[in-house]
């Protein structure tokens, strides 16, 4: 009975760790549209490469934070959440 | 003009403090790391503990790597500014201007006169995350990479923030979570402690992805090789002949691409948070009323 509730905390969490990275989708297409368009700008006005390049490596940035609170989220499900989530078993078994 | 052997002698001892703390701290990690089996995303590891009454303290990888940083930058700053001359003489001054230049070119064009002090400050920070994400090209753990010292740079870069909101005044500062109307502030509230929060899972997300998908990459590349190389006579075939020249690659993307760009985004976010945050009309109105107010005493 125990081994059927450790391994279903370890796969619950792997679960959730695959599930949580679906956020990644949401970064991925704003970068590319951030990207579009700055390539968009980039051909129209070739003179202000420097200042679109930065502004918009700025946006991707301020953009992917969704999908790193994601990739922390996964992290901590894959090399914390069992450790301490198998421990509060345990300890309430005894 | 000609050079005395102390300068000489000075300049290569500033040499060495710049190189020295990445060798100690690469010595350090051979010595205490064991070889690793397959793969292993571990936090920083900790070296040793010094009790304390409330709580632990722990000394950790992170933190020593980060000292040897900040060490290792303080040796090339006072090596770069070693025997100044008004005309530029040798080729360290003129590196030297250049970036101090540069920077205060930077922060005045984002920040504008008023903050023009500021360069220092965000060149440091610039640097010493630049440095701390760069030091993993060794093999070093890089400090960027754990929570505790990203978030330290971000409860600084808040309090700072804070600091300059508060120039317009006490009341200018809470009415600012009443905007646009008082319903909002609540909300208000959770997006001003959502700024140190999110620029320090940026900094951290960022360099600590690249560090678990290039050990991934690696012990993939390493089973690989044992599969498709293993037939090999003797010592051949342990040897993972697929991990040259990718993890290569990758390490281009993740330690000196992203490494920079973290640094440049970080201190791009700390200027604009401070500089937009800065009530200019209250603060001018109060400078004036604080004016007339001491002309008025006297």
């Amino acid at each position: 009975m125990l081994e059927l509730a450790i391994g279903i905390i370890l796969g619950c969490c792997a679960l959730g760790a695959g599930c949580a990275m679906i956020a990644g989708i949401g970064p991925g297409i704003g970068e590319g549209n951030a990207v579009a368009k700055a390539c968009e700008a980039i051909g129209r006005q070739p003179e202000c490469k420097g200042s679109v390049t930065t502004t918009m490596l700025m946006g991707c940035a301020v953009a992917e934070t969704t999908g790193l609170y994601a990739l922390v989220i996964a992290i901590l499900l894959i090399f914390v959440a069992p450790n301490s989530l198998v421990g509060i078993l345990l300890r309430s078994i005894q | 003009m000609k050079r005395s052997t102390r300068d000489k002698i000075i300049d290569i001892l500033l040499l060495a403090m710049a190189i020295l703390p990445f060798v100690a701290a690469m010595v350090l990690k051979i010595l205490t790391k064991p070889a690793a089996e397959g793969i292993t995303v571990t936090g920083a590891q900790i070296f040793f503990t010094i009790p304390m009454p409330l709580m632990d303290l722990t000394i950790t990888e992170s933190q020593v790597n980060s000292l040897a940083v900040i060490i290792s930058l303080l040796g090339l700053c006072l090596y770069f500014t070693r025997g100044l001359t008004v005309v530029p003489g040798s080729k360290r001054q003129i590196i030297a201007e250049f970036i101090v230049e540069k920077a205060t070119s930077f922060v005045t064009g984002n920040m504008g006169e008023r903050f023009a002090n500021f360069a220092p400050f965000v060149a440091a920070i610039m640097g010493l995350s630049a440095f701390s994400s760069l030091s993993s090209l060794l093999g070093l753990y890089p400090p960027t990479s754990d929570i505790n010292i990203v978030a330290g740079w971000a409860i600084l870069v808040f309090i700072l923030i804070t600091y300059y909101k508060l120039k317009g005044g006490l009341w200018n500062y809470l009415k600012g979570f009443g905007d646009p109307i008082p319903f909002f502030a609540p909300f208000n509230v959770i997006s001003e402690v959502a700024t140190p929060i999110s620029m320090a899972f940026r900094h951290y997300g960022n360099v600590l992805s690249g560090v678990v998908i290039s050990t991934l990459i690696a012990a993939a590349l390493q089973g690989l090789s044992n599969m498709l190389l293993g037939w090999l006579p003797g010592f051949l075939g342990d040897i993972p002949f697929l991990q040259v020249g990718l993890p290569a690659v990758l390490s281009l993307y993740f330690d000196l691409f992203s490494g920079c760009l973290q640094a440049f985004i970080f201190a791009m976010l700390t200027m604009l948070y401070i500089s937009n945050g800065f009530p200019e009309e209250a603060y001018e109105q109060r400078q004036k009323a604080k004016r007339e107010k001491a002309l008025h005493h006297a």
